[in-house]
């Protein structure tokens, strides 16, 4: 009984694998085709998740597991964050899996699988919990790309994204048995220690290093490890795409702090190397090769692409407030991501994809509204204040400048103004040009306040994002064990 | 009567993953291959952490060589799978026919 009081800060993932394994069974007794009953348990598991995480908040790290788990400040509000992330995902997606057939009880499962994978990743402090959650993650993410059965481009898709993604994990495993090998541990404070104290080998440590830095790189989307995410995002369902797109890059931002902040810090001339080549190349090729896409789907790969870029800028500063404001810039990302797709799945109907940036002509004429919603969100991702995106890229170009890069800074605004061109261009298509059809936008109700909700929050959080990036810096400042 | 030492297996784990990495990238005919070469990967990390937990004395790596193998099972599992849809769509495995996303 003792035991079990101990474990409160893993109460949350307990919970959810529980409640995991409760819906997938009474998924099988619900006749309804439309799934509400599996759909309501699913969002007030959620509800529930949010409220034991707050419940339940450190302010202190607590380990746990023989130190294999760790619950801090940064671990709770990423925790949250994802929540809110994937309850978007279901309440966005709702209407677009059902008219496809495939708002099914394995969709919501894999997707609370994949949540469970996410935390355990945000609160792994050691590398076997790490490895552990990277895969409940990613083997949940790709069966969910390849849902869609009877498509040969969602199949293709996640064929792809199956082989890099175990080619991402072999790595990352390899990189992992050489700092074992080095260091003699597999826990990130020990490692960390090992490091510091000189006890390690350093040329063990710096092999093991690189093939790290190419997994998570992997995983991450980042140049020259990002060839799977354009396909992926272009084959696979929008539905799936946005929960790709989303809350995994929440885990990732943990992961990345976890594993090169925390356990190599002393390293960090090493890995901010390698991550300045990899955040300029991102920058470049994502910006560059989506100024000639057609899918749109495809060209928020791109974006995505680019936005990892800076988000690498702010790791590579190397300070508390650098993190911070990586933290930050990851979490209003993975909002815009949202709202982004979200608008795809509202524009899009039965029989008709919005996949191609011709759907967005005219739309100001159809539904000025979403129109302008989406013109909130193309603004923010470009970075044109006063929107959350402007004040995202601002705060990680003011660290990197603190730190003494200038010319990265300077590299990164002008590919950020190359980029500013594909944004603009989705602007222009819904305000100036004629639309291809007139017919109505017809969405369900929560899906259109969603939207509404989504794209103001992106335009309060740029006038006042304050609260936000204070709490950024505050969480990653208690939470990461530096020296 | 040679003698092994850690480097041995160091350098036939370094010489598997060298074989699974021109594997997945060389190859351009068989996604089964693939699979194997992946398989291949997660084996050769295997090695290390045997290797590295006998030289250091410590049961953590062998343990994590539990939890490889067991992932690597559900991993093969997702594989098969994935690429028995694939065919049924695509009625081939061949890498050169995945070709269908460009842009």
């Amino acid at each position: 009984m003792n035991y079990l009081s101990t474990l409160y800060p893993a109460y949350a993932e307990i919970f959810l694998l529980v409640m995991a394994c409760v819906i997938l069974i009474a998924d099988l007794l619900v006749e309804n085709q439309r799934k509400t009953v599996t759909y309501v348990l699913v969002q007030l598991t959620l509800l529930v998740l949010f409220l034991t995480t707050y419940h339940y908040h450190q302010t202190e790290p607590a380990h746990l597991f023989h130190n294999m788990f760790v619950g801090d400040q940064m671990s709770d509000a990423l925790k949250m964050f994802s929540y809110i992330a994937v309850s978007m995902v279901l309440v966005y997606t709702r209407s677009y899996m059902l008219v496809r057939g495939l708002f099914t009880g394995e969709f919501m499962v894999l997707t609370l699988f994949a949540l469970l994978g996410m935390m355990v990743m945000i609160s792994a402090s050691h590398f076997m919990s790490m490895y552990v959650g990277l895969e409940i993650m990613s083997l949940s993410l790709y069966a969910m790309v390849a849902l869609q059965r009877d498509s040969a481009t969602a199949t293709e898709a996640a064929m792809k994204y199956f082989i890099l993604g175990a080619l991402a994990s072999g790595l990352l495993l390899y990189g992992m048995s050489m700092l074992y090998g080095a260091t003699g541990t597999l826990e990130v404070k020990a490692v960390a220690d090992a490091i510091k104290g000189g006890v390690a080998n350093s040329n063990l440590v710096v092999f093991g290093l690189v093939f790290i830095v190419a997994g998570l790189a992997f995983k991450l989307g980042a140049v020259p490890f990002h060839m799977w995410v354009p396909d992926v995002y272009q084959g696979a369902p929008t539905a799936i795409v946005m929960m790709i797109g989303s809350a995994p890059k929440l885990a990732a931002f943990a992961f990345v702090m976890r594993l090169l902040v925390e356990s190599m810090q002393p390293l960090a001339a090493h890995w901010s190397a390698m991550l300045a080549i990899m955040a300029i190349l991102s920058m470049a090729i994502g910006n560059i090769s989506a100024i000639s896409q057609v899918n749109i789907k495809r060209m928020l790969a791109y974006s995505s692409i680019a936005h990892i870029g800076f988000f690498l800028l702010g790791v590579l500063s190397g300070t508390v407030e650098g993190y911070g404001a990586a933290m930050f810039y990851i979490v209003i990302y993975a909002l815009m991501t949202l709202g982004a797709f979200g608008m795809i799945t509202l524009l899009s109907h039965e029989g008709y994809e919005a996949d191609s940036l011709d759907s967005f002509k005219g739309l100001n004429q159809r539904s000025p509204w979403l129109a302008f919603m989406m013109l909130l969100l193309m603004f923010s991702m470009a970075g044109v204040p006063p929107t959350a995106g402007f004040y995202a890229k601002f705060s990680v170009l003011e660290q990197i400048v603190k730190t003494g890069h200038v010319e990265m800074a300077i590299a990164a605004v002008m590919l950020s103004l190359i980029g500013a061109f594909y944004y603009l261009r989705i602007v222009k298509l819904m305000y100036f040009d004629v639309p291809e059809s007139h017919e109505p936008i017809r969405m369900p109700a929560e899906s259109g306040l969603l939207i509404s909700l989504n794209g103001l929050a992106v335009l309060a959080l740029g006038i006042l994002p304050g609260w936000l990036m204070a709490a950024c810096s505050v969480v990653v400042q208690k939470s990461l064990l530096l020296q | 009567m040679l003698n092994l030492t850690l480097s041995h297996y160091l350098i036939l784990s370094g010489l598997m993953f060298s074989v699974s990495v021109v594997g997945i990238f060389l190859n351009r005919k068989n996604l089964i291959v693939l699979l194997m070469a992946i398989e291949l990967m997660l084996l050769s990390v295997n090695t290390n952490f045997i290797a590295f937990s006998h030289y250091l004395n410590d049961t953590a790596g062998q343990i994590f060589v539990f939890f490889i193998l067991t992932v690597a099972a559900a991993e093969a599992a997702i594989g098969l799978a994935i690429l028995i849809v694939l065919f049924r769509n695509l009625r081939t495995i061949d890498m050169d026919e995945l070709d269908s996303l460009k842009g």
